[in-house]
């Protein structure tokens, strides 16, 4: 039996709690002004450690819209991060040591500027999830699961023996990508802002797909796949663009990783990150865009709170995520805005 | 009248068990045609082949002279099949108005539309209200279809088989667990349909059969034993002997 905190219902319930867009006013505002918060308390270790969530929040969003929508279970939303992360280190390389990215048949340069890096992580990492989700889409269920799996391990062994780019140690990215003059990522406050727009506009756009025709057919097919068949859908080819499309945002969002730390390493791209990003939507709350933000804020803020009081964090984390799977299934967003689990 | 649907000496072996044994069909343009026979007889199986669900072990399956035996799902329905399901299959999550207007979507072409909102094109909603008003559903159009009543949903069911205008609506059981007055309610709307659409119906309940079928087909152990008028069929020996004849056959009898 499964426990309902609230009842599927729906209406009375929700009246006393937040609208989901007053959440997401108080969510975007929240980013939005928080520079100006560490400023008032002097405390800009904050804005570091909000890169960093926000980041996470981005790959927890890419991994959210195929969760929730489309039913996805996808264990290597890390791996398409790491991905996106090593192209930008490695072009990045190249073009200071100017040796061109491609020799044959013809020589393609190299570059550190964001405008082509990012991009260029985007594309490799919806390139390896376009490969990926052509076997792995055609299984459901546990199979799927285990194949994202496996398929990201073999990414993670293969960046291990990427000698050349340190291999199990990864290497450190010299220089931030430059972006013509326009801002300087090397400013925290800068590179703050560059990542809560990112988010911001990946969150728009990704909500505008969840409301369209295409959307539609994502969770239809979550909801039943058979009817949709009967009704003249080809589920497989909607998963895969859809596939695609998480695979190159968590790239995008690889590529500020590697910018944030000026560091990658294949230990970031290990299965357990994937799993780490998965309890981020489910604690966040699936079906919705703004829950896999929330779960990563929340996810990553109590990791630095209960961190500073002990080592053992996990004991407390680790109840914690299972009392919001039984008693939650929306997660903290159903918990904020009383929505139940029920409505598509 | 032509031929609409021709099923060839299909066959359909589960393991051991026969479930469609060089069975063979006719289902003629415009006719509402019902197949009856004792639990167990494989009329779903039959359904589930014409469907595409299935993949037939032997035999052809024909719709309109082309032969459709290994064309998936979502082409048949392209082609004009669609069916309801015996045991409700819609949206839970959706309203009755978004499980039919999944359904009209499906026949408007590709759905990679990204930007505007699927819930707001009128484009959508016009002909899903239509369909929900054609089936006595318009005044639960926003209504979860988890939380509707069954025969409501099989009334939804009926609605969004019919998005696609099939040419032929294949019925499984369209009165399975409905009372009295609910199941007349259907038939009503069944009634409507038959003059536009060709129906292949699978029903056990004998007065719906009466007032809807132009013919049946008898189906037992997975082969048609007879097809014809409801008199004709009333009349047929055989078929009394496959409904009334034996004590381990007899369990037909209940619903007949």
């Amino acid at each position: 039996m499964e426990l309902f905190l609230f009842k599927p219902s729906g209406g009375q319930a929700s009246a006393r709690r937040l609208p989901s867009w007053a959440l997401l006013v108080i969510i975007g505002a929240g980013l939005a002004l928080l520079p100006v918060l560490t400023h008032l308390i002097d405390a800009p270790f904050y804005i570091t450690l909000f890169s960093r969530i926000m980041i996470f929040a981005l790959i927890a969003l890419s991994l959210g819209f195929i969760l929730g929508f489309a039913g996805l279970v996808c264990f290597g939303q890390a791996a398409f991060a790491g991905v996106g992360a090593y192209v930008v280190l490695i072009m990045s390389d190249h073009a200071a040591n100017g040796v061109p990215l491609v020799e044959w048949p013809f020589a393609i340069g190299s570059s550190s500027s964001a405008f082509i890096t990012w991009p260029a992580a985007m594309l490799a990492s919806g390139l390896v999830a376009l490969v990926i989700g052509l076997i792995a889409l055609r299984t459901r269920g546990v199979y799927f699961i285990m194949l994202t799996l496996a398929f990201a391990q073999m990414i993670y062994f293969f960046f291990v023996n990427l000698d050349a780019y340190g291999g199990e140690d990864g290497a450190s990215l010299a220089e931030r990508s430059s972006t013509a003059g326009l801002l300087d990522l090397d400013d925290k406050i800068v590179f703050y802002y560059v990542t809560f727009a990112i988010l911001a506009l990946a969150y728009i756009i990704l909500r505008k797909f969840v409301d369209s025709r295409f959307g539609m057919v994502l969770r239809g097919g979550r909801q039943n796949e058979r009817r949709m068949a009967a009704l003249g859908y080809s589920c497989f080819r909607y998963r895969l663009v859809a596939f695609v499309i998480s695979g190159a945002i968590a790239g995008l969002a690889g590529a500020l990783m590697v910018n944030h730390g000026k560091f990658i390493s294949p230990s970031f791209m290990h299965w357990v990150r994937s799993s780490d990003i998965i309890a981020m939507v489910v604690l966040g709350g699936t079906g919705n865009l703004m829950g896999p933000i929330l779960g990563a804020v929340a996810i990553l803020g109590l990791e630095d709170v209960l961190s500073g009081y002990t080592e053992h964090w996990h004991l407390i984390y680790g109840p914690l995520l299972l009392l919001c799977v039984l008693f939650a299934r929306r997660g903290l967003y159903g918990i904020l805005t009383g929505k139940g689990a029920d409505n598509d | 009248m032509t031929e609409l649907l021709r099923v060839c000496e299909l066959s359909k072996r589960f393991g051991g068990l026969l479930a469609s044994n060089r069975l063979s069909l006719q289902v003629k343009e415009g006719e509402t045609h019902a197949l009856i026979g004792p639990n167990g007889a494989g009329k779903t199986t039959l359904m589930n082949q014409l469907s595409g669900e299935l993949s037939p072990t032997e035999g052809r399956i024909l719709f309109r002279e082309h032969d459709i035996t290994h064309l998936p799902v979502y082409r048949r329905t392209a082609l004009g099949i669609a069916r309801s399901y015996q045991l409700t299959t819609i949206f839970p999550g959706f309203s009755a108005l978004e499980n039919v207007m999944l359904a009209v979507q499906a026949h408007q072409g590709h759905s990679f539309h990204f930007w505007s909102n699927a819930r707001r094109e009128p484009g959508l909603r016009r002909p899903a209200q239509e369909l929900l008003a054609r089936v006595g559903l318009a005044p639960r159009a926003d209504v979860l279809a988890s939380n509707l009543a069954h025969g409501e949903q099989r009334q939804l069911e009926i609605a969004m088989a019919l998005a696609s205008e099939p040419a032929l609506l294949l019925l499984d059981e369209p009165l399975a667990g409905m009372g009295a007055e609910d199941g007349q309610q259907i038939i009503g709307l069944l009634e409507t349909l038959k003059r536009q659409h060709t129906i292949l119906l699978i029903e056990h309940d004998m007065n719906a059969i009466f007032s809807l079928a132009d013919r049946v087909s008898v189906l037992v152990y997975g082969t048609v034993i007879a097809t014809g008028s409801v008199d004709e069929i009333r009349g047929n020996a055989d078929v009394q002997k496959a409904y009334l004849g034996t004590k381990d056959e007899g369990k037909g009898v209940q619903h007949a």
